[in-house]
């Protein structure tokens, strides 16, 4: 009996050991993964201080007084809105150069961001960083912002925000961290692959509809596992590897003889 | 109790020694049989008695749990927590429910229920030439008493009431297969410019406005930056009949870039305005929106098979099943800035269609 036993565990044991596995990854991304930074309420900044670190930290790409180089391009007119969000999110720096530059850690503080950002507004007139009002969801309508995201965004950024694939090694983020002021920045300065959405195409408020839209999304899912909301791929690895799994499993089960 | 027997066949050739293989093979028979512990040991039956019971039980407790989460759980004013609740609870204590029946029947049948092989021989296929003659002799007899081969008029009425009668079914279901056979449809879209049309729609009553999708805001040339886009639908389209079948062939996307890169042909010279171009945003390929812009590359993507057209050189393919680049819409400015449709696209907007060339 002990012997059968034995084999018994060991026919179940690779299932419960990726359950096991997958329940493990899961958590650990949970705890490890990072969360979006808070914005801070300050929104002026020292263009002198903010010159001096553009030149120790900027000059060398977009060149002295950030006329650009062959490099990266010319920030004159670019506004502080575009700085902001660059420079909190963590893309500029630029770690390495490729196809895209990748959200980090930022490298500035807020403070050091605005400065940056001021110095950058003193080049040329360009977009300005929203103020709290404009970027609080709660004064936002949800159900007009899908409408907007449904068609200027959803293409790229999927239908709920999750992000998705574009060509050659680039992609569209997810939203899911970002936050209500850099998701503003992105929409008005159409930032690396994706294109502008000024105030003529989505007014102020339209912006802030789409912001509330987003934030409606990252609460609870009535329908269960969202499965990080990407459709069809995940959905499909969770049916093959888990629905079709149980029912081999359970089709193995009933054939096999009793001890 | 063990009704499995073994037969050997006595005609079968025997294997050969030499390596070859045998003519026939001999039938093994049945494997001997070997009793579970459950058939020897009351124990043991005693105690796989006890797990069908214990499964029973979880799905009664299951089904009683979905019953009383239907009743506990209040939905007058649902959160959607409490929404997501109800309805894991209510699932989870039916598929239990029924899941443990299932799972305890099994296991009773394995465990529990006698387990020696029985053999059944089939039955032969024909039912014996002494049944088939019967029946032959009956056929004859019906059609000779029906006396069919006499009268032709009855055998064309029946045969003409047997063939029309699937027409009432065959012939609305062929009808519905399209209400509308007018494929010229195809070739126009809501574009196109019409005679003494309301002029808040159209300029002068004949060109259509360019408007925000899904706003429907008339859009100035002078409000479009470089590297913008626009998603494009025609001006007051929403409140016209078929909005929906009209939108689909008329979505537009609208890019500004830097004039100077623009590559445009003699006689498309005029289609765009201070490097603002517009495209129909309906894959040539099978009829997806195409509306992933790259606005460093100037590349517009298709989501659905990676077709990639290239926005400053006409939207011809770059990449990708496509096989022909977007369609062009021809714009120009009014007096007050306003962006207008000078024409319709000049061929028809998405996949190809067999008359397309016609």
């Amino acid at each position: 009996m002990s012997a059968r036993g034995r084999g018994r565990r060991s026919r179940f044991a690779p299932m419960l050991l990726l359950a096991f596995a997958l329940v493990l990854v899961g958590g650990i991304y949970t705890a490890v993964a990072p969360n979006a930074a808070q914005a801070d309420t300050q929104t002026t900044g020292d263009a002198a201080h903010g010159e001096k670190l553009f030149i120790t930290n900027c000059a060398t790409c977009h060149g002295t007084g950030a006329v650009g180089s062959d490099l990266a391009p010319s920030l004159i007119g670019v506004g502080a809105a575009s700085v902001h969000f660059q420079v909190t999110t963590g893309r500029m720096p630029m770690q390495a150069s490729g196809a895209q530059a990748p959200a980090k850690p930022p490298q500035f503080d807020e403070s050091e961001a605005l400065d940056l950002a001021a110095y950058v507004a003193t080049l040329g007139p360009g977009p300005e960083i929203p103020t709290e009002d404009q970027v609080d969801p709660a004064q936002g309508s949800p159900a007009n912002g899908m409408l907007l995201f449904r068609t200027n965004c959803a293409m790229c950024h999927n239908a709920v925000g999750a992000g998705g694939a574009l060509t050659e090694g680039k992609y569209a983020p997810s939203l899911m961290e970002s936050t209500p002021t850099v998701i503003y920045e992105a929409m008005l300065t159409g930032p690396q692959s994706m294109p502008g959405f000024n105030d003529a195409t989505l007014t102020p408020d339209e912006k802030r509809d789409v912001i509330a839209f987003l934030m409606e999304q990252r609460g609870t899912q009535p329908g269960g596992f969202a499965l990080g909301s990407i459709g069809p791929v995940s959905e499909g690895i969770w049916v093959f590897i888990v629905g079709l799994g149980s029912l081999i499993g359970i089709a193995v089960w009933v054939g096999s003889r009793s001890s | 109790m063990s009704s499995h027997e073994q037969q050997p066949s006595t005609e079968v050739a025997r294997s050969g020694t030499d390596g070859r293989l045998p003519e026939r093979f001999e039938n093994p028979g049945l494997a001997p049989h070997r009793h579970r512990l459950a058939d020897s040991d009351p124990k043991v039956s005693k105690r796989s008695e006890r797990q069908v019971v214990v499964i029973f039980l979880i799905s009664v407790l299951a089904s009683i749990a979905g019953v009383v989460g239907y009743f506990v759980i209040p939905l007058d004013e649902p959160s959607i927590l409490d929404v997501r609740l109800s309805t894991l609870v209510i699932g989870a204590g039916l598929g239990l429910g029924m899941l443990g029946i299932g799972v305890a029947a099994v296991q009773w049948a394995r465990a529990l229920m006698d387990d020696a092989e029985k053999v059944e021989d089939r039955h032969p296929m024909s039912a014996g030439p002494s049944v088939q003659q019967q029946a032959f002799e009956m056929l004859r007899d019906g059609g000779s008493e029906a006396n069919i081969a006499r009268r032709p008029v009855l055998k064309g009425a029946v045969g003409g009431a047997l063939a029309l009668a699937p027409l009432a079914f065959l012939v609305p279901l062929i009808g519905n297969l399209g209400a509308d056979w007018d494929i010229s449809k195809f070739a126009r879209t809501a574009w196109r410019p019409v005679r003494g049309g309301d002029p808040e729609r159209y300029y002068q009553g004949q060109y259509r406005y360019l408007a925000v999708d899904p706003q429907d805001r008339r859009i100035k040339a002078s409000e479009i930056t470089n590297n913008n886009i626009v998603h494009v639908i025609p001006h007051g389209l929403p409140e016209e009949e078929h909005y929906l079948e009209e939108k689909a062939k008329a979505v537009v996307l609208l890019v500004r870039v830097d004039p100077g890169l623009l590559k445009e042909s003699a006689e498309r010279a005029d289609w765009s305005y201070e490097g603002i171009v517009a495209y129909s945003k309906i894959c040539t390929h099978v009829g997806c929106p195409v509306a992933l812009y790259e606005q460093q590359t100037h590349h517009l993507l298709c989501p659905c098979h990676q077709s990639t057209f290239d926005i400053t050189d006409a939207a011809k393919v770059v990449f990708g099943p496509a096989k022909r680049a977007l369609p062009q819409l021809p714009i120009a400015v009014d007096e007050e800035g306003y962006l207008y449709a000078k024409a319709d696209f000049d061929e028809p907007v998405g996949p190809s269609y067999w008359q397309r060339e016609r």
